[in-house]
């Protein structure tokens, strides 16, 4: 018999349709009761009984049980919440995100809480209250962040399939670091409902798994207006898996040529560049675009984003939920409950958050901020003017040593220099794998779609990973 | 870029470490001084960006659900009277 955990979330839902899903979960609370005190993916997973076991037959689950596991910023009715912080500890949802209500609708096992960085803040997974996640290609090594520990969960076997949340690339870095599928949808595809927001007009929740088929199933599962989100969309949503063909035969793929800096892992752009290649070959055309306020997405980044998370982490203070301090008035009681409840970059973005919405200090940076915002918006919007889909690396460099950009936060806010863009501008994204560094590491490439266009971006990953099965490699643990 | 880190940290209601107020104050300047890039832009001429989606206002009728969340929510609460969150003496005599 195959080892049931190494199958996809599509071969495992056939077998779970013949077998019910109880074999495939035991198998998957086996693995990470073993892999997870070396990995770390998990901050908690729950031994999963078959949840249609009572209801079979009842009706056609398109998920049959099998497990899925959530980055630990989605509320679920019930179970403890942490965002990786001590600030929530002991805090107990009461209701599902909308997200959840669909998963459990379509009859997925809620497996693994996931480890991340603290509210979402970081790219290595290292600022997580619950000590840092790890790469399952190189346990020395990050697993990219913030969804850390989802990607490192299916890269490693132990899930079959993860939601991150993606707020300047929280989901395609970590993909790319991991050697995983993951996807940014449009901003307002999926609801926001239930997820504890970090920066509420960047903020998507998307899926990472095993391959690019599997995303789509968990997309068309995911998607759609959700009227308890005022900023989800009433746009249709198509079933993103029809999409799935290997024709990209004229398609126009865009390089932008502010991606290929100094800077970047020669490795890596060569991988990405190759893959160009590929698609050249396949019969869709290959041409150098450019993104001229590329160079700004992180700055604007650094100020809008951490606006909006001060302003977002300012209900954490020991009233409702979550950690209190006590002290002996209500006032010292905000201060040391968010002193000794916030760890040091998430204090660094609530400063900086604070500061550059201060009297005085509005216009300088915010407005500013948002201004260019603008620029980089129309920058895309000339360029699908030309392209479909733009192709770029995901990540400048490959998964970097746990302990390395610690100390630097402009470095390892550099670290999603590719991400921002599409965050800042709304559209869809993804990350998929292309290859791998000459010491064994993954290497992502990202795509990028018109708002709404995720099927022309899912198609265009298809075709590529059906053509390379690169995706058939797995870590060694 | 010098900043007033005991007057953010104020307005953030954020009490800091001694130990960790002077790494902050020159992390939030260095990221500062990175951002600062962004003046070499003409946007005088640029409308700012709040939001991606062109969306209007969007309205829902107001009407009551039951619910049990009130209940919940309180279940978890630090510290709770009845129905309401109980939180240490507002005002010092």
């Amino acid at each position: 018999m195959t080892d049931l955990c190494s199958l996809t979330l599509k071969e495992a839902v056939e077998v779970a349709k013949k077998d019910g899903a109880q074999p495939i979960l035991d198998a998957f609370s086996k693995r990470a009761a073993l892999l997870n005190p070396k990995v770390n993916a998990f901050l908690c997973f729950e031994k999963g009984t078959d949840p249609l076991k009572a209801l079979k037959g009842l009706s056609p689950y398109s998920l049959h049980g099998v497990p899925v596991s959530i980055k630990d910023n989605i509320c679920i009715d019930g179970r403890e919440v942490t965002c990786a912080s001590k600030i929530l500890q002991k805090h107990v949802p009461p209701y599902d995100a909308t997200v959840i209500t669909k998963l459990k609708n379509a009859g997925a096992t809620l497996f693994g809480q996931c480890n991340m960085d603290e509210f979402a803040f970081g790219s290595s997974c290292e600022t997580s209250a619950f000590g840092p996640c790890r790469n399952p290609w190189d346990l020395e090594r990050v697993p990219g962040g913030s969804s850390g520990g989802s990607a490192a969960s299916v890269a490693a076997d132990m899930t079959l399939a993860a939601l991150g949340s993606d707020t300047g690339g929280s989901i395609r870095q970590p993909a790319a670091l991991c050697g995983v599928v993951g996807v940014k949808p449009t901003y307002g595809r999926v609801s926001r409902y239930g997820l504890i927001a970090f920066g509420s007009s960047f903020d998507q929740i998307g899926p990472l798994t095993k391959t690019v088929e599997d995303a789509a199933i968990l997309m068309n599962i995911l998607c759609g207006h959700d009227p308890k989100d005022s900023t989800s969309s009433p746009q249709s949503v198509p079933d993103f898996t029809q999409a799935l063909k290997r024709d990209v035969k004229g398609l126009k793929i865009g390089l932008p040529k502010e991606y290929f800096i100094e800077g970047i892992d020669p490795e890596i752009e060569k991988s990405v560049r190759q893959a160009a290649e590929i698609y050249k070959k396949l019969g869709a055309e290959i041409k150098t675009i450019s993104l001229p306020h590329t160079e700004h997405s992180v700055a604007v980044y650094y100020i809008v984003a951490v606006a909006e998370a001060s302003s977002n982490l300012g209900r954490f203070d020991g009233v409702e939920y979550g950690l209190r301090v006590p002290t002996k008035d209500l006032r010292e009681m905000y201060f040391e409950t968010r002193d000794q409840g916030f760890g040091q970059e998430a204090k660094r973005r609530i400063l900086l958050g604070t500061f550059v919405l201060s009297a005085g200090y509005y216009e300088a940076y915010y407005l500013k901020g948002q201004k260019v915002r603008t620029l980089i918006r129309q920058d895309f919007e000339k360029a699908f003017k030309e392209v479909d889909v733009i192709l770029s690396p995901t990540s400048p460099t490959a998964a970097f040593k746990i302990g390395e950009k610690v100390a630097d936060p402009i470095a390892m806010y550099l670290s999603d220099i590719f991400t921002i863009p599409a965050n800042l501008a709304g559209i869809p994204a993804m990350s998929v794998p292309c290859g791998f560094t000459s010491g064994g590491l993954p290497i992502g490439m990202q795509l990028m779609a018109q708002p709404f266009d995720e099927s022309t971006m899912l198609r265009t990953a298809y075709a590529f990973e059906q053509e390379a099965g690169i995706y058939k490699r797995k870590p060694k643990l | 870029m010098d900043i007033n880190i005991d007057k953010v940290a104020e307005l953030a209601r954020l009490n800091l470490k001694a130990e960790e107020k002077q790494k902050l104050a020159r992390d939030l300047g260095a990221i500062l001084e990175y951002v600062k890039k962004l003046d070499a832009l003409d946007t005088s001429k640029v409308e700012p960006t709040s939001h991606v989606l062109n969306m209007e206002n969007v309205f829902r009728a107001d009407e009551a659900k039951p619910s049990d969340a009130a209940e919940k929510a309180l279940e978890h609460a630090p510290q709770t009277d009845g129905p309401f969150f109980k939180v240490p003496k507002i005002v010092q005599r």
